[in-house]
């Protein structure tokens, strides 16, 4: 801490972005890859090639569902669009909760290799490979902690505009602040977006006050109230099959007025409760709580529709659906993930800058900091890659196969770290850096050998969606190893002294 | 030649530390709770207010807690606030 308001500030910002400033970087860049979430599932399940009409595909999976998972009390699907091919499906089995992807002219899940996809990204992004609650409420602490640090950050930059026009490149510690302004400021109003509404996301988890002041424990007058829409009615005891259900989700579609179906809820299967509970596609508007329908399941009737047009819960849906970036067309999707890379390099520079304007206290906690970063920030590209990787080299049909692409990613980061930490900062950039460049840009190599629809393939058969992953696998290997390269030549700036070692 | 940081210094980083976090975390609780209650629409929609607000008073919250002069500055402005919005909360009692 030191006097006067800017010097305080720019203390803040230091501390408040390191203190788990490793973790913010793994979730800006995961968070990044999902914006892509449906393109990587579909990478990732290269036997799946149709694209066809979500009314039959999700009728079919439904029709799949009811020999395969008959005693379930629910099943959860999401329609395929233009962005994903596969139908997911979730159902509890017994304890167990079960996830499958099935294929849209079969809606079965033969022939698909079983993986996480995209989803993996996603999950990981807010809740950190942690039980239930402790990472979403890290993240949201995380993420609070970057709302602090953002604001610090701007109070601290007086010379913003003047900023965004400088860089100056290899003068050291200069030249790390100058990125770390210009990436921070270039992008500066998605970065405050993206983060206070990430930590709305998960604001019923860690702010419930605003809830809990008007309902206390009420949850049921809550959810009632606050989310409504959603149609409940126990089961009868009574068996019956359901109705015509591809009759149900085209009514629906008639209904969504040009909307796709983005949810399936099948609740009561097999009995005369039975309700099919359609909500629209988010991919259509902004708000992300969109249209909801419910239907009888056995006679097909409608039983109760909802829109959102209260102003505060629709600002809410709005604020949640800017995070969640699913209403995208592919232009602003692309600024999406741009920015997403921004503010990822922005929170790995700022930690090297942290070290670096730091050379007076080269004790133990420097060093480690120095070395923790280097294992982050270069080994969580490596691991995205490995898990690719796995995706294409684990058999299909192997027994837990979606834990093996899993447990690559997470050995392959911890081997990073490890290496990081091991080696002199200056040569673990390289090496690692090297290491994931070989990793990207072997990558559509991998996937051309193992599957029909390589590179060559994709871009003949006009196939963008494996093409353009592929590309971007070449780019970011690129990348990587020119960035290797240059660190591998580069030159100390000046004649390093040792000191001792400060405690 | 780093400075010595004496220990009423580092007591003062501490202290501000948990008022921004613990500190920070409680008014923004208070707020919400008063913004839920007092606000005139539907209890629905003020308790969505409310909880949006509550996320813009916790970073500032924090950023109080570091801007002040003395940790104790930090404090009193911090409970006096919460305190205010939790006497609101509480005379008016939950949303009707």
């Amino acid at each position: 801490m030191k006097t006067g308001f800017r010097q305080s500030m720019a203390w803040l910002h230091g501390w408040a972005g390191l203190v788990l400033g490793w973790l913010l970087f793994a979730m800006a860049l995961t968070g990044t890859a999902t914006v892509f979430r449906s393109e990587i599932g579909d990478w990732m399940r290269p036997e799946v090639t149709a694209a066809p009409d979500q009314v039959k595909a999700t009728a079919a999976a439904i029709r799949y569902l009811e020999k395969a998972a008959p005693n379930a009390p629910a099943w959860y699907l999401t329609a395929p669009d233009d962005r994903q091919s596969t139908i997911e499906a979730s159902y509890a089995d017994g304890d167990d909760y079960r996830f499958a992807a099935l294929d849209p002219n079969s809606g079965r899940p033969d022939g698909i290799r079983e993986t996480l996809g995209g989803e993996f990204f996603y999950r990981f992004h807010f809740e950190l490979q942690l039980p239930y609650p402790w990472g979403r409420i890290l993240a949201s602490a995380a993420g609070m902690l970057m709302l602090v640090a953002l604001i610090s950050g701007i109070i601290t930059h007086r010379r913003i505009f003047a900023d965004f026009f400088t860089l100056r490149t290899g003068k050291g510690k200069r030249s790390w602040l100058d990125a770390h302004n210009v990436l921070g400021v270039l992008a500066m109003p998605f970065h405050l977006m993206i983060t206070f509404t990430g930590v709305l996301t998960l604001v019923t988890l860690t702010m419930p006050w605003g809830l809990v002041a008007n309902y206390g424990k009420d949850t049921t007058t809550m959810f009632a109230e606050v989310a409504p829409g959603y149609f409940e009615r126990e089961r009868s005891g009574r068996p019956a099959p359901l109705g015509d259900v591809e009759a149900i989700l085209a009514d629906a579609r008639r209904r969504f007025d040009g909307g796709r179906i983005g949810n399936v809820a099948v609740e009561n299967p097999g009995d005369a409760a039975a309700v099919i509970q359609v909500l629209r596609d988010d991919a259509d508007q902004l708000g992300y709580s969109a249209g909801k329908l419910a239907y009888d399941g056995v006679t097909g009737r409608l039983l109760a529709a909802y829109a959102e047009d209260r102003p505060a819960k629709k600002t809410f849906d709005v604020l949640y659906g800017l995070h969640m970036g699913r209403f995208a067309p592919w232009v602003s999707r692309w600024l999406y993930f741009l920015c997403g890379l921004a503010l990822s390099a922005t929170i790995a520079s700022g930690l090297v800058l942290w070290t670096v304007s730091r050379p007076e206290g080269r004790g133990f906690g420097h060093h480690l900091v120095a070395r923790l970063t280097v294992g982050t920030v270069a080994g969580l590209p490596i691991a995205m890659a490995a898990f690719f990787w796995a995706n294409r080299l684990a058999p299909v049909g192997l027994a837990d196969r979606p834990g093996i692409e899993v447990r690559a990613f997470f050995l392959c980061w911890a081997a990073a770290m490890l290496f990081g930490l091991a080696r002199a900062p200056r040569r673990g950039w390289a090496e690692l850096t090297a290491m994931m460049g070989l990793g990207w840009l072997l990558l559509p190599l991998v996937s051309a050998l193992t599957t029909a629809r390589g590179l060559p393939a994709s871009l003949i058969h006009g196939d963008w969606l494996f093409a353009g992953f592929d590309l971007v696998a070449l780019a970011i290997g690129c990348g990587a190893l020119m960035t290797a390269l240059h660190l591998h030549r580069r030159q100390p700036a000046a004649p390093r002294r040792r000191r001792p070692a400060l405690a | 030649m780093k400075p010595r940081l004496t220990l009423r210094y580092r007591l003062g980083v501490a202290s501000r530390t948990v008022a921004a976090a613990v500190g920070g975390y409680a008014l923004a609780a208070a707020v919400a709770m008063a913004f839920a209650r007092a606000l005139p629409m539907a209890r629905a929609e003020a308790s969505t207010v409310a909880t949006i607000v509550a996320l813009l008073v916790m970073p500032a919250a924090a950023i109080w807690a570091f801007a002040v002069g003395s940790a104790a500055r930090a404090w009193a402005g911090i409970v006096a606030v919460a305190g205010l919005a939790a006497a609101i909360a509480w005379a008016l009692g939950p949303h009707p």
